[in-house]
């Protein structure tokens, strides 16, 4: 029977039968899911690269973030370090994929995965992950995915030979700074966003050069004019305005104006800038680039059985592995936030489902798209109009919400007792889904810090304010360490107030000054 | 599509950053990997081994807000049986855990309050021994310089053709060539294509004739000076030569002498133990052979494996210069002073015959002293309980010490101390290295 079955894989028959898999087996399985990702899927992806690697390899991808190759620096060997003992201890398997964001769109394929697995990592990375890549707005406005190796590699360079000519400690020094300040490395609200990576490297040492050679020392030899008028209001208004202030994107005005910088350490800190400008899209599209891809390749594969491509062995093999990825502990287990892959596979799905089977409940909750009969086209809209908060806003169903038993808590300082305001019931529901909503907004991770000012006819004291929210100040040890490094950088006092963002009050004050004098 | 099989690339991409990252925390390292010692697990760390170090060391931070006070808004998944306006008390660990506050907390690594990092054996005796060395090792390397080994020293113009240097041989070839001015073969080829295409096209003109002529003449003088010329002439070679060089001798030898008699206790062996291990491991790294040899004593003394010398108790009187005889003896018979550098280890609680220090006084002295590297002489001491004077044997040795650089003296009482000790006999020291120089 299974020579039969062999003789039938060559057309439309079994792609493959066991968990053994070879490069044949991979491309056809790539195959026959690119018909379906494409013909019925309508998805539309980047052209993909599939690379095998082993286990090992797997553990140096994580290291960068998925990242291919990147700088030297201590702190990607200590994720290595943490990432290969929790391996080593069981504590984690190993992702069975990982894929990066670039043009051709690179994914992994370890090499312990069986066939199945290997196709359902196709599915779910080269064409689920790949095609939100390519279409989802935000992705579109704040990466150029085609120069993003390229990119790295100039990065990984230029650090290589900074290191060559100014030693090791000097760079670290800069690169520790910068990092601390990576989540203050972005345009958030200006219009400015999207960089062209490749005209980048080109330009890059030419307007270093013309720095260097219109840097001019003497300026910042000028005593300092104690016995001058005090500038007037309107001549400060001037030089904030030249400085561009208020500066929300601490490392971009640190790379333009810090007057102490040579101009390696300001190309630096710009490539810091620029590769977490990358990654600023991520962790606000995290839910949604898993539920899509956990969708996409949940279909494929129970369209390959469908079809007669899988066998049953093979799909119940992929049916266990999805059901491991999307389960969502409770509270109980002691889970304090929602699976993406659990809530993103569960959102995706219940769209779907509202569009071709509504109830009477959906189309009082989410009208517009009730019963349209197109789940298809709803969800590739939604994937590339939204990131995780709209999405959530606007798709969290009642259903979804009890399906994952959905409370809030409100936790009060003052009290001595979390309270249950809302549950998953008629009154609930428009508060819970308000919440988590709210836990995907950008500005709950990031704290919200702008320069204000800088006193540059005085002392160059460089101003910081932190507007906080809702009595949340800035965990202390780790803002001093951040706070003196940013004065390193700046070569300067740097005084940061966090005030409370309605009445303006200031709730604290810190400041720091450069460690390396003149 | 394409389909790339990267499994071959290099691993271990990540090697220098985590280097780098060791490097960064070495003194969170270096503590670790000192406890890890001092808790008695010298053995396996001589095996490398892993050790722990408290994640603040390698600590990034950055500005993140902290939830401290004021009120805020969870959802969580999971609810069974609360409904609206049920209290829940606050579960342990405060008002810093769940929603997205455990997010904020740190950074990648999630809760990790630790990192462990696999050493190898070399790293981890690296950072062990950090800021040791051999006393007077240099001194007597100089002295011993029995073995030598061929070095690399220059060309000459004969040797074996396994060393003949392809590169330099062909390089005076070509210089012998081009100063000859042998002609290339192509010249060659080429004036006998033509003279075969002359001869083909009959019949010839008179310039053709001519050029015929002119032709072969040539193609004559071609092949005489290249039959003259050789390609390769002998005087072109060049073979690489050796030397024998004198290497000073990195062969050491470790006596460990113990008092087994009646008086030591278990702990206090152990005690000595640990310190015959971490010389053993310390010895090991810095030479490529390294024999130990086990002297136990009582009342009489005898070379012993490293098994019985550990566990099997003996009890007795004590008479410390017996052991030194069978330490000289075994020294004449097997490890001779030039050849070797010898070290000795003597652990005892202090205890020896009356009549037997002045005798193991002049054996140290005149006997061992002279031939050794260096003599570290341990006197464990009992649970402190009894308070007692410096023993006999003590105060022996510290006058002989003082007159010898190269014994040093240590009581060790508990096994914290032992690394302590080990370090401070061990701990580099310049200025009195120049001067003893």
């Amino acid at each position: 029977m299974s020579g039969a079955m062999e003789k039938a894989t060559g057309g439309k028959g079994l792609l493959y039968q066991g968990a053994e898999w070879n490069f044949r087996i991979i491309r056809d399985c790539y195959d026959a899911i690119e018909e379906i990702a494409e013909k019925e899927l309508g998805l539309d992806v980047f052209p993909n690269r599939i690379e095998i690697i082993t286990s090992e390899q797997m553990l140096d991808v994580y290291t960068t973030s998925g990242m291919p190759l990147t700088y030297q620096h201590w702190s990607h060997g200590k994720r290595f370090v943490s990432h290969e003992n929790a391996y080593r201890r069981g504590l984690m398997g190993l992702a069975y994929e990982v894929v990066i964001n670039s043009n051709p769109c690179i994914s992994y394929l370890m090499e312990e995965n069986s066939a199945t697995m290997q196709a359902l990592v196709i599915a779910h990375a080269a064409f689920g992950h790949n095609h939100f890549f390519k279409n989802n707005r935000l992705f579109q406005e704040w990466t150029d995915p085609s120069q993003i190796l390229n990119y790295l590699e100039f990065a990984r360079g230029y650090i290589a030979r900074c290191e060559e000519a100014h030693g090791q400690e000097a760079v670290e020094r800069i690169l520790d700074a910068a990092h601390a300040l990576q989540n203050q490395g972005v345009h958030r609200h200006s219009g400015a966003r999207r960089i062209d990576l490749r005209a980048e490297q080109d330009r890059a040492r030419e307007r270093r050069a013309h720095e260097d050679r219109s840097y001019n020392d003497l300026w910042r030899t000028l005593p300092v004019s104690e016995g001058a008028a005090p500038p007037r209001e309107h001549e400060r208004d001037a030089l904030r305005r030249k400085f561009g202030l208020p500066e929300e994107n601490i490392l971009y005005f640190l790379e333009k104006h810090a007057p102490r910088l040579a101009a390696w350490e300001r190309e630096i800190i710009r490539i810091v800038r620029l590769i977490s400008q990358y990654f600023y899209p991520q962790p606000q599209l995290k839910l949604m680039n898993e539920g899509c891809a956990t969708w996409v390749h949940d279909r494929i594969m129970t369209r390959l059985h469908e079809l007669g491509r899988i066998d049953d062995a093979a799909f119940m093999e992929a049916i266990h592995s999805t059901t491991n990825v999307i389960t969502q502990p409770g509270y109980e287990q002691g889970s304090t936030s929602f699976n993406p892959y659990a809530l993103g596979f569960a959102m995706m799905k219940d769209i779907a489902r509202v569009c071709v089977d509504p109830t009477e409940e959906d189309r009082r909750w989410s009208p517009d798209i009730a019963g349209n009969g197109d789940p298809l086209g709803t969800l590739r809209h939604a994937w590339a109009e939204y990131r995780d908060e709209s999405f959530v806003l606007q798709f969290l169903s009642p259903r979804v919400m009890r399906e994952f038993r959905m409370f809030r808590l409100l936790d009060d300082t003052r009290e001595p007792y979390l309270l249950v305001d809302a549950i998953h019931d008629e009154h609930g529901y428009r508060d819970i889904r308000r919440t988590v909503a709210a836990s995907y907004d950008p500005s709950t991770f990031y704290a919200e810090l702008e320069i204000v000012d800088v006193d540059i006819l005085g002392d160059r004291t460089l101003r910081l304010e932190h507007r906080t929210r809702s009595g949340q100040l800035l965990a202390e040890d780790d803002m001093k360490l951040t706070l003196r490094g940013l004065a390193n950088l700046w070569g300067y006092r740097v005084v940061l107030d966090e005030i409370d963002a309605p009445s303006g009050k200031v709730l604290a004050s810190h400041e720091a000054n450069a460690s390396t004098g003149g | 599509m394409e389909i790339i099989d990267r499994r071959s690339n290099p691993h271990g991409k990540h090697l220098e950053n985590r280097r780098r990252a060791l490097t960064r925390a070495r003194d969170a390292v270096q503590r670790a990997v000192r406890d890890a010692v001092a808790n008695g697990k010298i053995r396996e760390a001589g095996q490398g081994s892993a050790v722990s170090i408290p994640a603040d060391a390698l600590h990034e931070p950055s500005f993140h807000r902290i939830f401290t006070s004021g009120s805020r808004n969870i959802v969580l998944s999971g609810n069974h049986e609360f409904s609206r306006g049920d209290k829940i008390r606050r579960p342990p660990g405060g008002s810093g855990k769940g929603g997205s506050g455990g997010g904020n907390a740190s950074d990648e690594g999630g809760g990790e309050d630790s990192y462990r990092f696999l050493l190898s054996r070399d790293e981890f005796l690296d950072l062990f021994f950090g800021d040791l060395e051999l006393p007077d090792l240099v001194k007597r390397e100089i002295a011993t310089t029995e073995v030598t080994a061929p070095s690399r020293a220059g060309l000459s113009n004969d040797g074996s053709p396994s060393q003949l240097d392809l590169g330099r041989t062909m390089r005076y070839s070509m210089a012998r060539r081009i100063g000859l001015g042998r002609p290339k073969p192509e010249e060659l080829i080429e004036i006998e294509a033509r003279i075969a295409a002359l001869e083909e096209s009959r019949p010839l003109s008179a310039a053709d004739v001519d050029e015929l002529e002119v032709l072969r003449e040539r193609r004559s003088v071609l092949r005489q000076r290249l039959n003259r010329i050789p390609w390769v002439d002998p005087v072109d070679l060049r073979y690489r030569r050796f030397a024998q060089t004198p290497k000073p001798s990195t062969r050491a030898v470790m006596f460990c002498v113990m008092d087994v008699s009646g008086s030591m206790t278990e702990r206090m062996k152990d005690l000595a133990k640990q310190f015959f291990l971490l010389l053993h491991v310390f010895l090991e790294k810095r030479y490529k052979t390294l024999d130990v040899v086990f002297i136990r004593h009582a009342e009489t003394a005898e070379e012993v494996d490293e098994e019985t010398f550990f566990n099997d108790p003996r009890t007795g009187g004590t008479v410390v210069s017996t052991a030194l005889e069978e330490l000289l003896r075994v020294q004449k018979a097997r490890y001779l002073s030039q050849h070797w550098n010898i070290y000795v280890a003597q652990a005892s609680d202090g205890d020896n015959s009356t009549s037997d220090t002045p005798r193991t006084a002049e054996l140290l002295e005149s006997g061992v002293l002279p031939l050794v590297q260096y003599y570290a002489y341990i006197e464990v001491m009992g649970s402190g309980a009894i308070i007692r004077g410096d023993t006999d044997l003590w105060r022996t040795y510290r006058g002989i010490a003082a007159r010898n650089e190269h014994l040093a003296i240590r009581q060790v009482s508990d096994r914290k101390e032992i690394f302590p000790v080990f370090r401070e006999l061990f701990a580099r020291r310049p200025a009195t290295q120049g001067a003893g120089a």
